[in-house]
């Protein structure tokens, strides 16, 4: 795949090996063209890998997909054909949409919201002065570096129904009843919510420890003299200061939330998401229809729509951050921006 | 594309090597704060405990109502059946091929573009950087379907090539280098060795590639976790010679799922991954955290 490169490369070794004082001065001309030209062209020599390989399988699939989907396209049958809007219509019609679009929100909700709360906590007490601090550090991004698969069947095993599942067992010793972790429509969400939230917490936590040490110090010492107390300091300072951070973790936990696919994949083992559809988030929905009904068209409509509801969704985020940094934070914003001034870098 | 870094961590990184900046007078933490980031930390920790567990008793051990807490003696046992159900030692081997693969042209690649973006100015330039870092925010998966007839048209299904080449460079890597090396790297430096008469290629070589180690070393653990976890492109793309995420998903699909072989199956598969994250802990930590959106 690199094969390109050399052959596009230009004069690649006139560079090396000069002796600058002892050539001709027609030869050093010649040679400050020759580099000049090589430095004009080197950046494109550069970036043209990237070009090339992520042209061919990002962004040209990308335009792809909207093309299949106007096709009846059929997974190891034939040429497409030219169908119009018709898979369009047939996926509102389907009800199996509706609930899985319904599904995506409902998980996307019950994963991300607990997930970035706890998150601004963790990363509130991660931010302390203590021992251990790296152990603390890295005990967060566990999860992250573990794989989805292997998560989601371990907390497969963890929500089984058996009389032997560990999350039935303990609530048990609670004295609550046994629950249908898999077969429940609410529950079987939760535990999935439960898989995404254990893998993403700590790594969220992490970019708020990042956001918060980026908060001047002074802002705290001017709360603390006005006498406000820790948790006053954490919401009326901590949390404004936070807020493009926060706005950034909701935009891409809402990306992330429309991608769910693991999860649910592997927790009932199979696409259809449970005996009743019950967690058939998007993404299942579209491996569905494409690679076990075989209907490619279909399913590049599906992955046509959720383009444009995460476009829709992020845009909805970002114009509401907007709204509410005008209305609300603004001299708190200019304050801080006074007290910063050469550390405002954006 | 869909065995790049998650995108969170794309964005994360806008300023890898921002300078460390004067951070507030910290609070000692009270003994609630160890309480709570232990707990916390015992339940980050806990299913890797109780995969091993698990994957250390029979299966009928699971099943009887009182789930074991202690690590039982069979788990050479389970391993040997997971191996024997599904292929493991093979699929580790591709996965290892696939990974390293992934992160050589990664890094190379987007080091390259990286550099150009950060220290040259050339006609497009923005634009192509605009576009780069627009396509961050697309979600990877649903690009599955073109891909897929992509790979059909080019007869790399059930190749590896098709997972590594997705993966071969990613707007992510070239993103996280220009901002390292914008930053790591003084412009001085860069006209110094052009003035000395060295090609662009030397710089780079010579230069550009010792200074920017840090930065690469960070995207090289990066990427090698992301192409060593992903599933969902390799599960439809290499289903007849999976990687070692698909083979262990395989286990289950069995008519006679036993959790305790699957667990041991994950064990097998989650190994690799807890021995780089306990060894580069700190890089990746200080990979997402030393330049996360800052205000």
């Amino acid at each position: 795949m690199a094969a390109h490169a050399p052959t596009t490369t230009p004069a690649e070794p006139a560079g090396a090996g000069h002796p600058p004082t002892r050539t001709p001065p027609d030869e050093v001309a010649r040679r400050s063209r020759r580099e000049g030209r090589a430095y004009r062209r080197a950046p494109y020599v550069y970036i043209a890998p990237f070009f090339l390989l992520f042209g061919a399988f990002g962004l040209f699939p990308l335009v792809y997909t909207v093309w299949i989907s106007f096709q009846e396209y059929r997974l190891g049958g034939g040429d497409p054909e030219f169908v119009g809007w018709d898979n369009y219509v047939w996926l509102f019609g389907s009800p199996s949409f509706y609930n899985s679009l319904w599904k995506t929100l409902t998980i996307g909700l019950i994963s991300t919201v607990p997930q970035l709360l706890m998150a601004l906590g963790l990363a509130h007490l991660l931010n302390m002065n203590m021992r251990v601090r790296a152990f603390f550090r890295v005990s967060m991004i566990v999860p992250y570096a573990t794989s989805l698969v292997a998560a989601t069947l371990v907390f497969a095993s963890i929500f089984a129904n058996t009389p032997g599942g560990l999350m039935n067992v303990v609530l048990g010793m609670v004295g609550i009843d046994p629950i249908n972790w898999t077969n429940g429509n609410w529950t079987a969400q939760i535990a999935i919510a439960t898989i995404v939230t254990w893998h993403w917490t700590g790594y969220n936590a992490l970019i708020y420890l990042a956001g918060m040490q980026s908060i001047p110090k002074d802002l705290y010492e001017a709360a603390s003299i006005d006498g406000a107390g820790r948790f006053r300091q954490f919401l009326h300072v901590t949390v404004p200061g936070l807020r493009p951070t926060i706005l950034f973790t909701i935009v891409l936990s809402t990306i992330g939330a429309t991608q769910l696919f693991t999860e649910p994949f592997l927790f009932g083992n199979g696409a259809e998401g449970g005996a009743l559809g019950q967690y058939q988030v998007l993404t299942l929905y579209m491996y569905n229809i494409g690679f076990e009904i075989g209907r490619l068209g279909r399913a590049a409509a599906i992955a046509c729509v959720t383009l444009i509801i995460v476009i829709a969704l992020v845009l909805l985020n970002t114009g509401l951050a907007f709204l509410r940094t005008r209305d609300k934070s603004q001299p708190l914003l200019r304050r801080r921006r006074g007290a910063s001034s050469k550390k405002v870098s954006r | 594309m869909t065995s790049t870094p998650d995108v969170r961590v794309a964005a994360a990184l806008p300023a890898a090597t921002a300078p460390r900046r004067r951070r507030r007078a910290e609070d000692s933490a009270g003994p609630l704060t160890y309480v709570v980031l232990t707990v916390t930390a015992l339940l980050f920790l806990f299913p890797f405990y109780y995969s091993l567990v698990a994957a250390s008793h029979s299966p009928s051990d699971l099943y009887d109502g009182t789930p074991p807490l202690l690590p039982g003696p069979q788990i050479f046992e389970n391993m040997r059946l997971a191996l024997e159900q599904a292929d493991l030692v093979a699929a580790l081997g591709r996965s290892l091929v696939v990974s390293l693969a992934v992160t050589a042209t990664t890094v190379f690649f987007c080091t390259l573009a990286g550099f150009a973006f950060a220290k040259s100015r050339f006609r497009g330039r923005n634009a192509l950087f605009g576009i780069t870092v627009a396509t961050l925010t697309i979600p990877p998966t649903l690009s599955i379907i073109p891909l897929y007839v992509v790979m059909t048209r080019l007869g790399l299904v059930n190749n590896l090539m098709s997972v590594i080449l997705p993966g071969a460079v990613t707007a992510f890597g070239v993103f996280f280098m220009r901002q390292f090396i914008s930053q790591a790297l003084p412009d001085e430096l860069v006209e110094a060795a052009r003035v000395d008469g060295a090609s662009m290629h030397r710089t780079v070589f010579a230069i550009v590639f010792p200074l920017a180690r840090p930065g690469m070393a960070v995207l090289g653990i990066l990427s090698f976790m992301a192409a060593w976890n992903d599933f969902l492109w390799p599960f439809i793309v290499v289903r007849q010679s999976p990687t070692i995420q698909v083979a262990v998903a395989g286990i289950g699909a069995g008519y006679t799922p036993d959790i305790s072989v699957i667990l041991a199956g994950t064990v097998l598969a989650t190994v690799p991954l807890l021995v780089v994250t306990a060894i580069f802990g700190r890089q990746i930590v200080g990979g997402i955290t030393a330049g996360a959106v800052k205000g």
